[in-house]
């Protein structure tokens, strides 16, 4: 089962309206592809469209979380984030509003669009906000819980999404703690901590290290912002070397937020397993994936670089 | 309710108060704060803003988002005037740890509803603002926010025209405080922003212009545009920046830039002269 995480996004509006949370949807013109029309649909009235209006979307999102609603947005990464990210931080971030940016089509698996609208900067973008928290979901299942999570907890919040399928990693009833990341996976000799979707990627590097007798722990650091500095260190200290993965620029990202802390709290051998210092290019995800070096097999090689 | 002599007369006070708490932070925005002194004592002193300084959150309250936030001090001296902190705070005015901010903090300053001071934004969270309250069936709290003109050269007011006028905002009330002239010079020669109040006619808004200075003017231009049905309305009120004090009238140098003793004796000096003759 694959489904993407952005479908996740309709569906818990959807299930927090029904339930009588006071959730609004502000969508830029992609309501189709981010799902919020879903909200639309079963909801009209608490679904805005502002046209193709990103700084608008967000301050007309801080203006319905003033007057009391959880206010979601929508739009691509790309947009909603850099392009609105004065009103990102200025007016959600500066007063602690309940505004949760939702954006999908985060990463290259956005595919044949190209470099334009793979967003790889988002979330070194995002975390670095005071106020802010960041998750990137592995799977449908962890994206609708994020997103339900979000919606009851105050402030703001980046979930980041996906537009392609994403293996399933949890099962239906999972909820999703703020600021926990999940051991997926025990292992003695290396930790692979990843989010988003390279949860997969390193759940399979996991079982090619297990046949050549390596002992991998899997990580999923679902939120990258306040980051599980306990869970990380007690991974590191027993396997004594870590690998970060992630579907973003290996600047400022996950790999950099678990740097910054382990390298004062637990300083290991590290390697970060992400897109290098440049864009993304049009290409299918999976042939992106392996072009930019964010598959299984690259996690492995990345591990087996920290074990001679 | 209305008395324009009251509010001429807190127009002028809050005219000092502007002057003195610039000069005592040593730096700050006079001139854009005194342009709008006569608009935000109309709203705040003429009966056209509701609200309760002793209970700031009261439910019921019209919203007042203050866009063009460099004007802090204006909207500073109306609270303090309002009776929503004490006027000693006037005088800590951009010092640490002072609840006034040298732009607005709505979590540090009571009666504060929305933090500002990146220009352009406030529009659209005015908006969001009407469109939540609005959900409220015969809700008739409106939504007051009040821009520059030069403020106007951000993009991101048309959008937000666009969304007011799209959804038929009606409880919302934009003014844009016309003062002409903007950091580097003459609005009009730093970036022509045309005729204002066409402009937001062809958004589809109801327009109307008025001399920002005449406290019933004013009044009835705001009470009006709270009053119209169907989508939102603007005020656009011709105003000179620096009003007040005849040295910083009309003089973009004064846009950013705190008085010396000697220019604040004068300032001082020429506003008690004019108690009570704002307009």
């Amino acid at each position: 089962m694959s489904r993407a995480t952005r479908e996740a996004f309709g569906d818990a509006l959807v299930e927090l309206a029904r339930e009588g949370v006071d959730v609004v949807a502000v969508e830029a013109d992609l309501s189709k592809s981010t799902t919020t029309a879903k909200l639309a649909d079963a909801f009209p009235e608490r679904f805005f469209n502002v046209g193709i209006a990103e700084q608008n979307m967000i301050d007309v999102a801080a203006g319905l979380a003033v007057s009391g609603k959880v206010a979601f947005t929508g739009s691509f990464a790309v947009f909603a984030t850099g392009r609105a990210y004065d009103q990102v931080r200025n007016t959600v971030c500066y007063s602690l509003l309940d505004v949760k940016l939702a954006p999908t089509h985060s990463g290259v698996t956005v595919g044949p669009d190209g470099g334009s609208h793979q967003m790889l900067e988002d979330i070194a973008l995002m975390r670095v906000l005071p106020g802010m928290r960041v998750l990137v979901p592995a799977d449908y299942t962890s994206a609708k819980a994020a997103l339900r999570a979000a919606a009851l907890e105050p402030g703001p919040f980046y979930i980041r999404l996906g537009r392609v399928g994403a293996p399933e990693v949890y099962r239906d009833g999972f909820e999703f703690e703020i600021g926990r990341a999940n051991v997926l996976r025990d292992g003695t000799d290396v930790t692979l901590a990843a989010c988003g979707i390279e949860v997969s990627e390193a759940i399979k590097a996991a079982e090619i290290l297990a046949s050549e007798g390596v002992s991998a722990e899997v990580i999923d650091v679902a939120t990258v912002k306040p980051l599980d500095v306990e869970t990380l260190v007690a991974s590191v200290a027993k396997t004594g070397r870590i690998v970060t993965c992630e579907e973003h620029s290996v600047l400022g990202g996950m790999g950099s937020a678990v740097s910054e802390v382990l390298s004062e709290a637990c300083p290991v051998p590290t390697r970060r397993v992400g897109v290098a210092d440049m864009f993304g290019t049009s290409g299918e995800p999976a042939e992106l994936m392996e072009h930019f070096g964010l598959t299984a097999s690259h996690i492995a090689a990345a591990a087996r670089e920290l074990l001679v | 309710m209305f008395d324009p002599t009251i509010v001429s007369e807190r127009a002028t006070s809050m005219r000092r108060d502007i002057v003195e708490m610039i000069a005592e932070a040593g730096s700050g925005h006079p001139g854009g704060s005194l342009s709008a002194a006569d608009i935000v004592a109309t709203l705040y002193f003429g009966g056209v803003l509701r609200y309760d300084p002793a209970q700031p959150d009261w439910p019921e309250r019209d919203r007042f988002v203050l866009s063009k936030g460099h004007a802090a001090p204006v909207l500073y001296a109306a609270l303090a005037e309002a009776g929503f902190f004490g006027r000693d705070h006037l005088k800590t005015l951009r010092k640490l740890g002072s609840i006034l901010q040298g732009h607005p903090d709505n979590k540090k300053t009571p009666g504060v509803e929305v933090s500002t001071g990146s220009l352009g934004q406030g529009l659209s969270v005015s908006c969001g603002l009407a469109a939540g309250l609005r959900a409220n069936l015969d809700d008739d709290r409106i939504v007051f926010c009040l821009m520059g003109d030069g403020e106007l050269q951000e993009g991101q007011v048309w959008e937000a025209a666009m969304f007011a006028a799209h959804h038929g905002l009606e409880n919302l009330v934009a003014i844009v405080d016309d003062n002409g002239l903007q950091i580097d010079g003459a609005c009009n020669e730093v970036m022509c922003l045309g005729h204002i109040a066409q402009k937001f006619t062809a958004f589809g808004w109801h327009a109307t212009e008025v001399d920002g200075h005449d406290v019933s003017a004013v009044y009835e231009a705001l009470t009006a545009a709270r009053n119209h049905e169907g989508g939102p309305a603007v005020v656009v009120a011709k105003t000179v920046k620096g009003k007040g004090v005849s040295f910083m009238e009309d003089n973009a140098g004064w846009h950013g830039k705190a008085p010396s003793a000697e220019e604040t004796a004068r300032a001082l000096a020429e506003l008690s002269s004019s108690e009570g003759s704002a307009s």
